[in-house]
């Protein structure tokens, strides 16, 4: 780790005039993806701006057909909270298998999104569940939100304050977890609305992504059946030394099935 | 001491200080005004070293030195030692790489030390490492094991030819080609055995003080072997032993990759002679990646040649043995000490062996749990199991009727090992009635039903265990009659405290609370080879009897010289006399001994004892290990649902701490089986594997409840009748699951799994199975 200035913001104003201000300057959520990527000496900010006082940024709510997480809500909080296991289950469900218990407690909704690492969990969610991110600046529909790689919406100075999540009328994730990181190889959220189905797959691309024939054929019969045939390419996937694009487009491929299976049983 | 007694299933009693951080390992150590190294490591798998420049290093901040192989060359201290005593092919040598505590011409693995820098803070080391300027001319580097020995291929050392360090042959081979020539049916398979890891939870780590007025080193360090680390040690730095003191705190695990003189440990004391002060490095989590040696990694050949009644006449067996890019003392006997394990529970009359050791741009090798033991069971158990298929036996039979019987003990195999003792056919028996063995098909049947593929694997394995050696033992009691318990031995985790103390308690009746236990430090411990290849309870609990036996000897005659009788009986702690109503415990007899009054004339006052215990003879512990796992066809997925253990450990000292080292050499060879594996990029030469991010661990939630019995059939090759158990567990697990997963996927024509057995290689054969079938 290089030698960096630490700050402790106490509002969301204060943290976005700071990182302003300062040299080149990286917002600390939990700090999961940052601070073993600041000790590996991957990365050297100048400034770290820690959200962890922010008060605002913590919390959940009903507003209502909507599941609001405040920013800086730990994935522990998210699967313990009674408001989220009975609006969304599936929601809870993919917080609670988030990395680890250390992880959960650690880990933030807003770090992880603002991340967009490929195969976190949450970018599922965000994208299946038909999510919006809110910002200090702007709401951010989830189409718009996640560009690629490690590349979101946000801007320069743009922090993240909550996600608003829609109620669907059933939901279901299903992550297929990486033998060795425990990262979602697969993480796939199949979520029925009335305006259509949305299914959302995480970790096996280079970014969330949706599945628009699955989607197709399940708003025209929401079976197993339905969907059992369809494939996904392998092309655009990623691939490692444990699981391949061709494995992971295959897994898509049956998680998605099971998925309706778990929702239509 | 009944619930101290050997047998009794007590609780470590390291456990409550290590687990309120009051362990004190390498990193919690720290000396006044110590410095921090780090290393500076070759990025290149091999390549030519042209230039250092370290000026821009020797100037940042809170920097005191840095250091090359230049400046080792002319420290005076010597190379680090390396393996010797093989022979080549043609009769010649070994070849014996030089092992400088860090390179000077060329680099010759991803890691491979060419600086360290000591600094004021482990940052400030950190920061200048990366000043340090290495040119580098980049070579192409070899990292496979079956292709090292080709014409052709990169050379780790120019005058080595085709990269082979040694050969190593055991058996008869003329009586084995004889039997294969002339067998009735020879099954014929080739294995890959992968390189892993020990990923011990504590980092290697060493501080070095030189004491410039006393003229004397000390290491604090993580090892398992502390007199033969000094004796090395001292070689190498070209000073007699009694200069050099050697003191190691708690380890955190070892498995076999702790036990060598490294690189890093010279580095710490020639930084600490340099600047005056002593030097602390320890490995962070990435370093050791690429930095710690690593196990196993061999491709093998094997051919079982049976009779028409399926009975084994002959087994032949090629190895190619990657040793490595440097040799050290031991980092070749994976290759050779215990081929002997291939012979396995079995009658075979003829069995020939030949390894190769060839040297690759990788790791040194070190032993790692089992040492050879897992990758030679796993060969045998894999042949026995593809046999039984070929001809269409149970596994279970073909084992059965080949095993030796206990009437044919003592036996001798084909291979080096003489089985002193052993039931296996009853361990079996029992193994099988464990798992319901009968009622197996019809668990298949239901979860066929339930869309899952199971399968049932069994391995019979026997291993070497205390290799003839000698361990030390003292008991000092002070004058208030508790006991200081000195051992050679050195524990990483397995408990000898525990079983040490319950010895004592057992042999002495002090009580465990008043034994002070000390180990690792040569200024303390008088003799002894240290842990590894499951030697220190016959070893180092003989050691411990024999020092007990001692005191109780002398003990007895002061008692008597105190009741004044002269036929004393002693029983649990108390001298007794039918002659006198007196009667004295071995704390008062203590207490007395150090008072000449007290002692008869013809002995030394005070009561001590130091036993030095040698055995010329190994013992063989042995067992059945049964799993049944389930695969999810679709996705290869597969989970552990049963497992049981039946095993034949000798005389079972704690029952508890048995079980640990069973549970936990399972959770090494399912490991190694399902997902483990150090895996180079063939072109590059690159690590692939080098964080947990892509090296990946068996987690607990994993294994199902495992089920263990042990039926001991107790050894006299050591006094307290035990077998060793440290390795078992691994060498056992790694064949019992390969098994059952080739069996899961047999009806479907898979006949083999590759290790590690991932999901989607499972997935994979499975795919290539059914369009083998379908085509």
């Amino acid at each position: 780790m290089h030698n960096f200035n630490y700050h402790r913001a106490s509002d969301v104003a204060g943290a976005a005039a700071l990182l302003k201000d300062v040299d080149d300057g990286k917002l600390l959520a939990g700090g999961m993806t940052l601070l073993p990527t600041l000790k590996n000496r991957l990365a050297a900010p100048s400034d770290l701006i820690d959200l962890a006082g922010v008060s605002d940024l913590k919390g959940i709510s009903i507003e209502g057909d909507e599941v609001v997480i405040r920013a800086m809500t730990p994935h522990a909080v998210v699967a313990a909270s009674h408001e989220v296991a009975t609006a969304i289950p599936a929601l809870a469900a993919l917080a609670g298998g988030i990395g680890d218990p250390a992880v959960r407690h650690r880990g933030t909704i807003g770090g992880s999104v603002a991340n967009a690492d490929p195969a976190a969990d949450y970018p599922a969610a965000i994208v299946g569940l038909n999510a919006t991110v809110v910002t200090n600046q702007r709401s951010i529909a989830a189409d718009d939100f996640f560009l690629g790689l490690f590349e979101t919406a946000l801007r320069p100075g743009e922090i993240i304050t909550s996600v608003r999540f829609k109620n669907p009328s059933r939901a279901h994730y299903l992550k297929f977890r990486h033998p060795a990181s425990g990262y979602a190889v697969v993480g796939i959220m199949v979520a029925q609305y009335a305006s259509g189905v949305r299914v959302a797959v995480t970790g096996a691309g280079p970014s969330v992504f949706r599945v628009s024939a699955m989607e197709a054929a399940l708003d025209k019969s929401f079976t197993p059946k339905s969907i059992a045939d369809i494939a996904v390419s392998a092309d655009q996937l990623m691939g490692d030394i444990h699981c391949s694009a061709e494995y992971r487009a295959h897994i898509v491929k049956v998680y998605a099935r099971r998925a309706v299976e778990a929702l239509t049983a | 001491m009944g619930e101290f007694a050997i047998g009794q299933p007590v609780s470590r009693f390291e456990d409550p200080r290590l687990l309120r951080g009051g362990g004190r390992y390498v990193d919690d150590m720290s000396l006044p005004h110590m410095a921090f190294g780090h290393v500076v490591r070759s990025p290149h798998p091999h390549a030519r070293i042209l230039k250092i420049d370290t000026r821009r290093a020797r100037q940042a901040p809170g920097v005191i030195a840095v250091l090359t192989g230049e400046d080792w060359l002319t420290s005076g201290f010597g190379d680090l030692p390396t393996a010797t005593g093989k022979k080549k092919r043609d009769g010649s040598p070994m070849y014996r790489p030089k092992f400088p505590a860090m390179t000077v011409d060329k680099a010759r693995y991803v890691g491979d030390p060419v600086a360290f820098v000591v600094a004021n803070t482990a940052l400030e080391a950190q920061d200048a490492a990366e000043l340090v300027e290495v040119d580098y001319d980049p070579l192409p580097a070899i990292t496979d094991t079956a292709h090292a020995h080709e014409d052709g291929a990169p050379q780790v050392y120019d005058d080595c030819a085709n990269n082979i360090c040694f050969v190593y042959q055991e058996g008869d081979k003329d009586k084995t080609d004889v039997a294969i020539a002339a067998a009735d049916r020879v099954i014929k398979r080739r294995f890959v055995i992968s390189r892993v890891t020990a990923a011990t939870m504590e980092t290697r780590g060493s501080i070095g003080h030189y004491d410039k007025a006393a003229d004397r080193y000390t290491c604090y360090t993580t090892l398992q072997r502390a007199l033969n680390f000094r004796e090395e040690l001292a070689e190498t730095l070209r000073i007699p032993e009694s200069k050099l003191r050697i003191v190691a705190g708690d380890i955190g695990g070892s498995f076999g990759m702790k036990s060598g003189v490294f690189n890093e440990v010279g580095l710490v004391l020639l930084g600490s002679k340099v600047t005056g002060r002593p030097v602390k490095w320890v490995a962070t989590r990435s370093e050791s990646f690429i930095a710690d040696a690593h196990g196993r990694d061999n491709v093998t050949e094997a051919e079982l040649a049976l009779d028409k009644n399926g009975k084994f006449t002959g087994l032949r067996v090629r190895t190619l043995y990657n040793a490595g890019s440097y040799t050290q003392p031991g980092s070749d006997s994976g290759a050779s000490s215990n081929v002997g394990t291939l012979a396995g529970v079995y009658m075979t009359p003829a069995v020939h062996v030949d390894v190769t050791g060839v040297l690759t741009n990788t790791n040194p090798m070190r032993p790692f749990r089992g040492n050879g033991r897992p990758e030679a069971a796993f060969v045998i158990e894999r042949m026995v199991d593809i046999a039984a298929d070929e001809i269409g036996m149970d596994p279970a039979e073909l084992r059965r009727i080949n095993m030796i019987p206990p009437s044919a003990m003592p036996f001798q195999t084909g291979l080096s090992f003489n089985y002193d003792c052993g039931e296996f056919e009853k361990v079996l028996d029992e193994a099988l009635a464990m798992i319901d063995y009968k009622g197996f098909e019809a668990r298949r049947a239901e979860a066929r039903k339930r869309g899952k593929l199971r399968g049932i694997g069994m391995s019979y394995t026997i291993e070497k265990a205390a290799a003839p050696g000698y361990e030390g033992a003292e008991v000092r009691f002070d004058r208030t009659g508790s006991i200081t318990l000195i051992a050679g031995s050195v524990t990483q985790g397995q408990g000898h405290e525990t079983v040490f103390k319950q010895i004592v308690a057992d042999r002495l009746g002090i009580h465990p609370d008043e034994i002070h236990y000390l180990q690792g430090d040569t200024d303390q411990v008088f003799l002894g080879e240290g842990t590894g290849g499951s030697r220190t309870s016959a070893l180092g609990g003989s050691a411990v009897t024999s020092a007990t036996e001692k005191v109780v000897d002398k003990a007895r005659k002061i008692a008597a010289h105190m009741m004044q009788v002269d036929d004393v009986e002693y029983a649990d702690g108390v001298f007794t006399s039918r002659k006198t109503n007196r009667s004295l415990s071995m704390k008062e007899v203590a207490k007395s001994a150090t008072n000449p009054r007290n002692v008869p004339k013809d002995l030394e006052i005070g009561l001590n004892a130091t036993a030095a215990y040698h055995t010329t003879r190994q013992n063989f512990p042995n067992g059945c290990h049964i799993v049944e796992v389930e695969i999810d066809e679709e996705t290869g997925v597969a989970t552990l649902d049963k497992y049981i253990v039946v095993d034949d450990v000798g005389v079972v000292l704690n029952p508890l701490l048995l079980k640990g080292q069973i549970v936990g050499g399972i959770a090494q060879g399912v490991g190694q089986m399902m997902m483990e594996e150090i895996r180079f990029d063939p072109d590059s030469g690159q690590i692939l594997t080098g964080s947990f991010m892509d090296y990946a661990m068996p987690h607990a939630e994993i294994f199902p409840h495992i089920d263990i019995k042990s039926m001991p059939v107790p050894t006299k090759t050591n006094l307290l009748g035990v077998k060793g158990a440290g390795e078992a567990g691994c060498v056992g697990a790694i064949p019992a699951v390969a098994n059952a997963l080739v069996d899961a996927l047999t009806h479907l024509g898979v006949r083999d799994v590759a290790m590690p057995a991932t999901p989607e290689r499972i997935w994979r054969v499975i795919e290539d199975a059914k369009r083998g079938q379908t085509a």
